[in-house]
């Protein structure tokens, strides 16, 4: 059990070199590797997750040696939470259809799945790491995949990918500088061991201007809003297997190393000791919110609309961690699962639209209710549970955040998150309008056809999900989500 | 003021080049130039972490019989490790971004930021 922690990234690592290796021979051989790497993984994680729940964390030393000195990867309720999410959309994107998913088929030139396989082992990295610096590297880790996947879009993805490069790698640059500031104060990178060091210099410039460095780094990278602005290109352009991933569990995992370093290295009080981060976070959270909706209302481009509907949905998890309330982190963490399985259902059906009727833009989405029923019926689900209508999964997180907003005695926050559904409703009754009322189809979609299993099996899996979590978010909030809030924010 | 200049004159570099870089990020038109900002940018987190590691009369960190195990004597190799990481590190990632380049350059004919924009549009 103790290598439990480390077994997850390491498998990835090693399942990413065979797939490329695979793919060299067959590309039908990297598809499968990449199959039974991320079923493996859910499996690993769903049983860890049921493990640290019982008996607290896991810990294991790299090569034998103990921290301070030696790195550790840390297996806690909170990190063996976001393994479970990563590993299962990653599951999902694995099964999607490559052509579809990715424009092409796999070829040799462009081992897909061996990237997207990269990509995990980043995610997977940065939630198992318990060492500041290797979390910067396995940050890097899943840029670099990110960047390549990115770039299979066409023509305009490569620009999009570039300018994605030059955002993340200056938020790399500010983490390494915070990162570079608590070493020098604290003499210690391993997160327990800072954790401990960092109370008695509260306070101090040094520690201030890190966890600023540290803020504005992973803002960059979880795209909260006004960081936002490399997101909406990166995510509409991506071919939408990989807009999946980014927008459901990529940009996820920056928020999760935000709650991490500040909340549980430097720990709340020695954040808010000179500066109330906490409190800007949660208004750039707020003003994310109301932005991303606004923008969405405005898009033509289907994916586009479902970019700037992300820029919104990380502004309700950054609202959630800024509040920093059991109640309100438990929502963010909820939100965090939810909108992956919305979201990540929601980049399917484009990739299935595209596919079937070739058509991306929402004006020329009229019939398809009639030409594939199923597909939309995934649609239909997933929208729904953005807007937030019970008895669907956002319902609920948007219910916690309301809650924990109104605990905070912060009115104006719980009239922005529930305004903001009617937004939400705003920009998704365009696209349903098109899809189910207007009886006449355009051109392409009168000769479009149901999607085949490959596609319809991850999106209904999606689909069905999003209903199974809202009726069990009693039974998740309190097993699972309100432990977890407890211990990060107790320390 | 130059006392403060003399003592913390690496710091001021540094944030001179954190400064120069980020500004060709954020401004300069030409893709290529912006990718040079970015590597100044680096190089000045590089530069701040291996000032870090300075100690007055500190030497190489390899165990000399002579000065013994004294931590003080001896120059911290840590920071010179983290920065050797992040050097690969950021050697992919150029690698990546000039690879981009080309593609972008094949594709569009052109590096400049306006003219991309411009070309994409129609």
């Amino acid at each position: 059990m103790d290598d439990l922690p480390i077994l997850l990234p390491a498998g990835m690592l090693t399942a990413a070199m065979l797939a490329a290796l695979g793919g060299l021979w067959r590309p039908a051989a990297a598809r499968a590797v990449a199959l039974v790497a991320t079923a493996a993984a859910t499996a690993v994680a769903a049983v860890a997750l049921v493990h640290v729940l019982d008996d607290g964390g896991v810990r294991h030393h790299v090569g034998g040696w103990a921290p301070p000195i030696g790195i550790e990867f840390v297996l806690d309720p909170l990190s063996a939470f976001l393994a479970v999410v990563i590993a299962f959309i990653g599951l999902l994107v694995v099964l999607y259809p490559p052509r579809a998913g990715y424009g092409e088929e796999p070829v040799r030139a462009v081992p897909v799945h061996a990237l997207t396989l990269l990509l995990l082992t980043g995610l997977f990295g940065v939630a198992m790491t318990g060492d500041l610096f290797n979390l910067f590297v396995f940050l890097e880790v899943y840029a670099l995949a990110t960047y390549g996947l990115v770039a299979l879009g066409g023509p305009k993805a490569a620009l999009a990918s570039f300018r994605y490069l030059l955002f993340a790698t200056i938020g790399g640059g500010f983490y390494l500088l915070g990162v570079g500031f608590v070493y020098f104060t604290t003499g210690t990178l391993n997160m327990a061991d800072a954790a401990e060091r960092l109370p008695p210099i509260a306070g101090s410039p040094t520690v201030v201007a890190a966890a600023v460095l540290i803020t504005v780094a992973l803002g960059i990278k979880m795209a909260l809003f006004p960081l936002h602005v490399w997101l909406p290109d990166a995510h509409s352009h991506a071919p939408p297997a990989v807009a999946a991933l980014l927008a459901a569990i990529q940009v996820k995992v920056a928020a999760y190393a935000l709650i991490r370093v500040l909340l549980t290295v430097f720990g709340i009080e020695v954040v808010l000791a000179d500066l109330p981060i906490m409190t800007i976070i949660t208004w750039f959270g707020a003003a994310g919110v109301v932005f991303g909706s606004v923008m969405a209302i405005r898009q033509d481009d289907f994916k586009r609309l479902l970019a700037y509907s992300t820029v919104a949905q990380i502004g309700y998890i950054g609202l959630g961690i800024g509040l920093a309330t059991p109640l309100a982190l438990a929502g963010a963490l909820l939100h965090v699962v939810n909108h992956a399985f919305m979201k990540a259902c929601l980049f399917f059906v484009a990739g299935g639209v595209i596919q079937q009727a070739g058509v991306k833009s929402i004006r020329r989405f009229a019939g398809l209710g009639r030409r594939m029923p199923w597909t939309m019926a995934g649609f239909t689900v997933a929208t729904l549970s953005m807007i937030g209508v019970p008895p669907t999964a956002g319902f609920f997180s948007k219910w916690y955040l309301v809650l924990g907003s109104l605990e905070a005695d912060q009115w104006l926050l719980a009239a922005v998150i529930v305004v903001s559904s009617l937004l939400t409703l705003g920009y998704f009754l365009r696209v349903f309008e098109q899809v189910h009322v207007i009886p006449e189809p355009d051109p392409a979609v009168a000769k479009a056809t149901e999607a085949g299993a490959g596609i319809l099996t991850p999106v209904l899996v999606l689909a069905v999900g999003l209903l199974v979590l809202g009726l069990a978010n009693v039974a998740i909030v309190d097993h699972v989500l309100d432990p977890i809030a407890t211990l990060v924010l107790d320390g | 003021m130059l006392e403060l200049v003399e003592a913390r004159y690496v710091y001021l570099l540094v944030v001179a080049l954190l400064a120069v870089g980020l500004t060709a990020v954020l401004v300069e038109r030409n893709l290529v130039q912006k990718l040079i900002g970015l590597a100044i940018f680096n190089t000045a987190v590089f530069i701040f972490f291996i000032e870090g590691s300075v100690k007055a009369d500190g030497t190489v960190p390899v165990i000399d019989p002579e000065i013994g195990v004294e931590a003080a004597a001896y120059m911290n190799p840590l920071p010179h490790l983290l920065i050797l990481t992040a050097i690969v590190v950021t050697v992919a990632v150029k690698g990546v971004a000039l690879a981009l380049l080309v593609s972008i350059h094949r594709t569009h004919g052109t590096l400049d930021e306006e003219e991309l924009a411009r070309r994409m549009d129609t």
